[in-house]
């Protein structure tokens, strides 16, 4: 029977979490893993509530349906906390990383989780991409922190292989490169919890 | 051969395929969830990675315009279209079929309006089963590839000479990056050859005159002309995805089976919820449940005789049709299959389920009910209704 690992990602449009979901899945891809990485497509905008998903496993993914259960969620905006349940779905061991200046332990009640065998992870995203990258979006070092956080990826290869994707998209504007995996790193490094 | 796995979305796999293709002519007009494919095709032409004439036009009736006019004058013509767009061009889409064009064009399958919906199922495509059009349905990013590649040799080979539609759920496919392994241009370039048509309108040698008037002297003959090519376009089908199978290693048939041989009950249905279907599955026979399925691929030509043969020995079949055909007993793949297995001297208790409209999410629990409605069937020998909806509020 297939098994694989589910991640489901919250952000704001234009806050990167498609882009977060692709990026994580071509590195779990290169380092010779079965992925799926896919958002899921309404009326967005910028600002609008957005969320992408990754399905990661050492077989063939057959299912084609959204994700129901991920053992980790990705908060790429703490403004939503109170509106929506990250938690949904999630299991006892599951991974809860959440983009916020505030620390694990003030999440953890702030979301009501204080009785919950959920991890909570936090990591101040947003103010290491204004001090690396100069803009406020916050997905490539969640990316870091994600993998900070559970070990899911050897962080070298995943910078090795994201500094590739980069240098392809943005050729002609090498401080993005630069900004970008400096923040994965710092994430990976700053993640608590 | 060499061949490389990539994370590729089904847009990106078949952008790539057409590119190691390399057709004399493309024509498109953009329509989500179909633009990327073009649109990264468009890069190719502006880097120079490929050879064809990229033709903008103004809508999709120009676009299948352009693709004829190609085809007609000897090219080897692709476009790709979903939804609004293959609606909006199904009057020439008509006509590439019957001038006997062997035209390839990727469907990203997608709602119809309206409400307006730009999400994946197979209204669309449906709407041009009769159409004269080979339609070929992918489950996956791979599939979709896959059958890109063979639908030139398929469209292109004699005895067919007809254009081939390929199908891949809109956004779920088309917009999902998956693991895809791609073969070696070098491979692709052999394997699709060099088009020789044997007729078209730029050669001056052979004159021949293309889409004339054609009244009830021979327009009865061309059509069963075109019912004939239809029907021998299974036999190229089987063996094109077999030398595909033998030098790739991934083989194609008409439909694939998944633990079918020994089930009681089974599943019918075609693209992406059949591997969805499969993880159901999966679950099912470790709990001890003889539960299979049939993935069609070949929709046009529907092959009946092989679909009977392959589910005559199951006591019950649910068929999921990703399209209503509103009050006809039954949406299109569940009224043919179910025609086809009528002359079995005994046949499977049959019933219809229609789903996933506009995108709506097919998941493992909506596979599990049918399969657990399909064993109250058989237990309790009752049928109950036969034409079913799945996952809608009612």
């Amino acid at each position: 029977m297939a098994q694989y690992l589910e991640i489901r990602w919250h952000g704001r449009g234009g806050q990167g979490a498609k882009t977060a979901a692709l990026l994580l899945g071509e590195s779990a891809a290169a380092a010779g893993k079965y992925i799926q990485a896919f958002p899921e497509y309404g009326p967005e905008r910028m600002g609008a509530p957005v969320v992408a998903y990754n399905r990661i496993s050492d077989q063939p993914i057959t299912v084609h349906c959204h994700v129901k259960e991920p053992k980790y969620v990705v908060v790429l905006d703490s403004t939503f906390v109170g509106s929506v349940d990250f938690t949904d779905g999630m299991p006892e061991d599951g991974v809860l990383v959440i983009n916020t200046d505030k620390s694990p332990a003030e999440m953890r009640k702030r979301l009501g989780l204080e009785e919950s065998s959920i991890r909570v992870c936090t990591v101040n995203a947003t103010q290491i991409a204004l001090d690396t990258i100069g803009r406020a979006i916050p997905n490539t070092p969640m990316m870091g922190a994600l993998i900070g956080a559970t070990n899911l990826l050897n962080i070298e290869d995943v910078i090795e292989d994201t500094k590739r994707k980069l240098e392809k998209k943005f050729r002609n504007r090498p401080e993005v490169i630069a900004g970008n995996l400096q923040a994965i790193q710092r994430a990976y490094e700053e993640v608590q919890g | 051969m060499v061949s490389k796995t990539v994370a590729y979305t089904g847009n990106e796999a078949i952008a790539h395929g057409m590119k190691q293709i390399n057709p004399d002519v493309i024509a498109a007009y953009p329509i989500t969830p179909q633009t990327e494919i073009v649109q990264i095709y468009s890069t190719f032409v502006a880097d120079g990675l490929v050879d064809t004439e990229f033709v903008t036009v103004e809508s999709e009736h120009s676009a299948m315009s352009a693709v004829i006019g190609a085809a007609a004058g000897g090219a080897r013509a692709m476009t790709a279209t979903s939804s609004q767009g293959l609606a909006y061009m199904h009057e020439v889409v008509y006509i590439a079929a019957s001038m006997r064009l062997p035209i390839v064009m990727a469907v990203a399958n997608r709602a119809l309006s309206g409400p307006i919906n730009i999400h994946c199922d197979h209204s669309d495509t449906m709407g041009a089963r009769d159409s004269g059009w080979i339609q070929l349905y992918s489950e996956n990013a791979q599939e979709a590839y896959d059958n890109l590649i063979q639908a030139v040799r398929i469209a292109e080979h004699p005895d067919v000479q007809l254009p081939v539609m390929v199908c891949l759920d809109g956004f779920i496919i088309s917009h999902a990056l998956e693991t895809v392994t791609l073969n070696d241009d070098a491979f692709v370039k052999e394997f699709v050859g060099i088009y020789k048509p044997k007729h078209h309108l730029l050669d001056p040698e052979n004159p021949v005159t293309m889409g004339p008037l054609d009244l009830f002297d021979f327009y009865f003959e061309h059509k069963r002309d075109q019912a004939e090519a239809m029907r021998k376009a299974k036999d190229v089908i089987i063996a094109v995805g077999q030398e595909y199978g033998a030098k790739t290693g991934r083989g194609y048939g008409l439909f694939e089976t998944y633990q079918l041989d020994d089930a009681e009950t089974a599943i019918v249905v075609m693209s992406s919820t059949a591997g969805t279907a499969k993880a159901v599955i999966d679950e099912l026979r470790a709990q001890g449940q003889k539960v299979g399925l049939l993935k069609l691929r070949s929709f046009r030509p529907f092959p009946y005789a092989e679909l009977a043969e392959a589910l005559k020995h199951l006591k019950a079949v649910a068929v999921l049709d990703r399209a209503d055909s509103f009050n006809a007993f039954g949406a299109p793949l569940f009224v043919q299959t179910r025609a086809a297995l009528y002359d079995l001297p005994q046949r499977p208790t049959m019933i219809n389920y229609i789903y996933g409209l506009g995108g709506r999410d097919c998941d493992m629990s909506q596979i599990a009910r049918v399969y657990a409605d399909l064993a109250e069937i058989v237990k309790s020998n009752q049928t109950g209704e036969i034409v079913r909806y799945l996952g809608v509020r009612e």
